[in-house]
């Protein structure tokens, strides 16, 4: 099994010392699909190079990545290729090796609710066998690694990576079950990108289930669990937000991090909705706006807490596609996470309703943005319109993708425990339908 | 009716007199007019007005006021100014064909302040000033504000009498995209004790004024020692107006030129207010060998003067006016002059910016010293808006193919919507080489409310600045530019060899990505459309739960169909 897997690294790892070594890499480094400002390389390359002149990185307003980043990349900038290309392969192998792990406890689960005749008789075929689940965590790494929006992100060298990584071994910790290092995880994440706190709820709901702890609100060790993890979570957030004080001596990078993610003043095209929005937003409204397009990534999370509570792991996959859809600054890196799990809910395939057409969109699109980018900015033959137009298609197809793997997941869910050949009380096949 | 009136005239005279007699002058008011024939043909006239007052503006109470404005006055008092330099300019100095410019200012407004170490507050006393200045001035000052504001840690010594240095007291704005007109010039002839009634000032006429390619006019407050032993200060004023006309193309090709053709005056009497009031030309014509052939005309009457660089006219000497009472001045060539090849100013420089597209761009700033053995520093200013996000890492200097390394650099970097970039560097410049100093920038896509009416006319980057101590050549230059008679005392003058240059580059236009200014609302709905669908499928899923379709008893629709059905004789659905 570990095999492959080698060989897939080695695939990965050539593919991105080729496209080092290529002309390309300077073109995909500018591409503003790839970079955004809070991640761009040339902008980690300008905070250190204000550091080396005395000026503090955050008295301006071009960089935004965190004090560990700068310190990582103060004794690492000549190794910087390196570091990216082992990024990638870390993040990689902590989803393999999550994903593995993933499909043991739910074959087990499968293997009990079979024996507690938990399932409708007729759906054997829904039933997922060893031989199925054996090349999923390969599949898995492979999507990751060669997916070519990693792959860009990577020779782009966006900090994005490191966030992939952090929250690939908190996924990673939170599945082997170990709290503290998932607390410790998820608390890096968050202190690198802020949207991660909202993993927090599927990584508890994951551990409570680990635990066979019920989620019942008069319980005693539901909330004695919850407060303990959260515990720790603050614990370490504080830790490493002091520590970073500690670094640079100052609490500039506050508002310079967090202020920045969220009040979104650098309007640099990039994947998202938000900036186009906010450039032609009507400036005595931008303030709520700003609320109402950040709240979206929070909204979400308790809602889906009640539905998901049996499906953290699935949860979690549906509230990183939202981060990286909602996120103030997205990039295609973010997208290459979410899309990793893809081959782990490749059981849901047969209840996709149009995932022909949503690839072909998310394909098509990726397509047009270097083009209708050329159009704008370097041809003058188009305007902003079309690349927003292509922005606002790319978000469409990634929220009905989403939603399609939601619905999917439920469906499958509602046909295991009510038997897949569903008939009407007169005898002929029933529809189902959402009410 | 007669002894009335002069007794009423007496009567206003007496305290006049009165106090004359207590207390001395203590004002006077110079003023000169330097006339340079410019090696490409063209012609600079520069104008100085220079009122000196024997009086401590800063004391609260001084209420009296003869020469100096007043509308000046009480704002350095009331602002606690130490120094004041305004320049509004129309046109750019061409260094490379017009030579080593008396006063350089960069196009469009230009402002700095020194405030005494009293004030508490600078940013807010910077802000009234500018808006106050603004209103005497009839310029766009208003718009100085902290976006364009930088203070500067080394460029801009205070010029007059001065013992702190500290830079927080300092401010230093300037807006490329001013325009200068007439409605500025009349503002500043009103400040002269003679307006333009009498004296050099006649000369100021806006329709020829600004027919022309560089128009730059000045004011310069700072405080000077009273007398050598330098124990109390005095204030001066210092008003300057430079022209360069283009006297070639409008003269028929040939280098004539009289006051009477360049102003369309002449001069009638000097200003009687004045102590001084001079008239120079300067006819040794830098760069060119022509100097020689000039034969000059005062009231068409043929003088002979001595060849010494420059010839002097004194207004007060009653001797020059004709009997019609003006005097105009001309000057005729010998021959048809071609323009010359000129020597090349030792330090000039250029500025341009390159790169393709919308994204990213270079500014580059190349640095002639062509100076034959000797190397000087030079201080490089640069004021960058926050909209073009500088990459300092990407900062080279290269001279003679070698990177330059800079011995001193300032830079403070940009915040959005709050301060420009500031860029100071102290580079070495070898002899006779020329220094590239490029650095690369990001070009910022706004909001819209943020763009200027014009967005793809583009967007003014203020000059850099260059200051330097440059040696003279006195092997190759015929003139000595310290023995000037105009701004001899204006910059501090160092040993004979060397003598301070400020240079201001041209300005940049760069243009940036613009949003469609058409649509808010479309935008406004189209995302919060897709915001909405993702909200809509999320509530659905969420809420929801499955059920089996169940045959229901039809809506009214169906209803009406079976209706019209059973009218039709056909079976029900």
């Amino acid at each position: 099994m570990a095999a492959p897997l080698v060989l897939v690294l080695l695939v990965a790892v050539t593919v991105r010392a080729v496209l080092y070594r290529s002309s390309l890499a300077g073109l995909i480094s500018e591409r503003v699909e790839v970079a955004s400002p809070l991640n761009a390389w040339k902008r980690v390359v300008e905070g250190l190079a204000l550091l080396d002149l005395g000026v503090s990185p955050y008295s301006g307003d071009v960089f935004h990545e965190t004090p560990l980043v700068i310190y990582l990349f103060h004794f690492l900038i000549d190794y910087a290729e390196l570091v990216f290309m082992i990024t990638d392969m870390l993040t990689a192998v902590a989803l393999y090796l999550a994903v593995q792990d993933y499909n043991k406890v739910l074959f087990k689960k499968q293997k009990l609710l079979i024996e507690l005749d938990k399932y409708a008789p007729d759906v054997a075929e829904l039933i997922r066998t060893p031989m199925e689940m054996h090349y999923i965590p390969l599949k898995v790494a492979l999507f990751y690694l060669l997916n070519p929006y990693t792959v860009m992100s990577c020779i782009a060298k966006s900090t994005c990576a490191i966030n992939n990584t952090v929250i690939a071994f908190f996924i990673l910790a939170t599945i082997k079950g170990s709290a503290f290092l998932s607390a410790v995880f998820l608390a890096l994440a968050t202190y690198q990108s802020l949207y991660p706190l909202t993993l927090f709820a599927p990584a508890l709901l994951y551990l409570l289930q680990r635990q066979f702890i019920p989620v019942k609100m008069k319980n005693k060790d539901f909330w004695f669990y919850t407060v303990q993890y959260a515990g720790l979570y603050l614990g370490s957030l504080l830790v490493i937000i002091c520590l970073s004080f500690f670094l640079l001596n100052s609490w500039d990078f506050i508002p310079s991090v967090y202020g920045f993610i969220l009040s979104v003043p650098d309007l640099t095209p990039n994947v998202g909705l938000f900036w186009y929005f906010f450039a032609e937003m009507f400036e005595h409204f931008s303030l709520f706006f700003v609320c109402v397009f950040q709240i979206n990534v929070f909204f979400y999370t308790i809602p889906l807490a009640v539905k998901l509570k049996e499906h953290p792991v699935f949860f979690m996959f549906v509230q990183l596609a939202i981060i990286s859809i909602f996120k103030s600054y997205p990039t295609v890196g973010d997208i290459a996470l979410y899309m990793a799990f893809l081959p782990l809910w490749s059981h849901l395939y047969r209840f996709l309703r149009n995932i022909f057409i949503l690839s072909c969109v998310l394909i098509v699109c990726s397509v047009l943005f270097p083009v209708l980018w050329h159009l704008w900015i370097y041809a003058g033959s188009a305007n902003s319109n079309f690349y927003y137009a292509i922005t606002l298609t790319f978000n469409v197809g990634q929220i009905l993708l989403i939603s399609d793997y939601f619905y999917a997941f439920l469906q499958r869910e509602y046909y295991l425990t009510h038997g897949l050949y569903l008939t009407r009380k007169d005898g002929t096949e029933a529809m189902l339908v959402l009410k | 009716m007669e002894p009335a009136a002069a007794l009423l005239g007496l009567l206003l005279l007496v305290p006049a007199l009165a106090e004359r007699a207590t207390a001395p002058v203590r004002d006077s008011l110079r003023e000169e007019l330097l006339l340079s024939p410019l090696p490409s043909g063209d012609l600079a006239a520069t104008f100085q007005f220079r009122t000196r007052w024997d009086s401590d503006l800063q004391r609260e109470g001084v209420s009296h006021y003869r020469l100096f404005p007043k509308a000046l006055g009480q704002l350095i008092s009331k602002y606690s100014v130490r120094e004041l330099h305004l320049s509004l300019t129309q046109g750019f100095w061409r260094t490379r064909s017009w030579g080593q410019p008396y006063l350089q200012a960069p196009a469009g407004a230009e402002l700095w302040v020194w405030f005494q170490d009293s004030v508490a507050d600078v940013n807010k006393a910077w802000k009234d000033l500018s808006n106050i200045l603004s209103g005497i001035f009839c310029a766009s000052l208003n718009f100085i504000d902290s976006t364009n504001t930088v203070i500067p840690t080394a460029s801009f010594k205070p010029l007059g009498l001065a013992n702190v240095t500290d830079h927080h007291f300092l401010r230093y704005a300037v807006l490329p995209r001013e325009v200068v007109c007439t409605e500025n010039l009349t503002p500043w002839k009103k400040l002269l004790p003679c307006s333009s009634k009498a004296g050099l000032a006649v000369l100021l006429k806006a329709e020829r004024l600004f027919h022309s390619s560089y128009h730059s006019q000045a004011v310069h407050i700072r405080p000077i020692c009273r007398d050598a032993a330098c124990l109390s200060a005095s204030w001066e004023l210092r008003q300057t107006l430079t022209v360069v006309f283009d006297s070639f193309a409008s003269g028929q090709g040939k280098k004539d030129w009289s006051l009477l053709k360049i102003f369309s005056r002449t001069l009638t009497e000097a200003c009687p207010l004045a102590s001084q009031s001079k008239i120079y030309v300067d006819i040794s014509s830098k760069g060119q060998v022509g100097g020689k052939d000039t034969e000059q005309y005062v009231n068409d009457a043929q003088l002979h003067f001595s060849l010494t660089a420059e010839s002097v006219y004194d207004l007060l000497d009653p001797g020059l006016f004709n009997a019609s009472r003006s005097l105009n001045v001309l000057l005729k060539w010998k021959r048809p002059q071609d323009s010359l090849a000129m020597v090349a100013p030792v330090l000039h420089a250029q500025r341009y910016v390159s790169g393709y597209g919308l994204q990213t761009g270079e500014i580059s700033t190349v640095v002639y010293n062509t100076h034959p053995y000797r190397a000087f520093p030079v201080l490089l200013l640069e004021t960058v808006p926050w909209y073009l996000r500088l990459y300092i890492h990407t900062l080279t200097i290269i001279t003679k193919g070698k990177e330059n390394k800079p011995s001193y650099i300032h830079y403070q970097p940009a915040q959005d919507r709050r301060r420009p970039h500031l860029l100071e560097m102290l580079i070495q410049l070898p002899a006779n080489s020329v220094t590239k100093i490029t650095i690369q920038f990001e070009r910022v896509l706004l909001k819209w409310t943020e763009y200027t009416p014009d967005p793809n006319h583009g967007f003014y980057v203020s000059p850099s600045v260059l200051s330097a101590l440059v040696p003279s050549v006195t092997a190759m230059e015929e003139e000595d530019e310290e023995q000037s008679p105009l701004f001899a005392s204006l910059f501090p003058s160092f040993d004979g060899s060397s003598y301070f240059v400020r240079l201001y580059t041209e300005p940049l236009l760069v243009n940036l990505p613009t949003p469609d200014f058409s649509m808010p609302y479309n935008v406004i709905c189209l995302t919060c459309t897709v915001v909405a669908v993702c909200y809509g499928s999320f509530y659905n899923l969420l809420t929801r739960t499955f059920h089996v379709e169940e045959p229901s008893q039809g809506g009214l629709a169906k209803r009406l169909a079976n209706v019209i059905r059973k009218l039709r004789g056909v079976p029900l659905l």
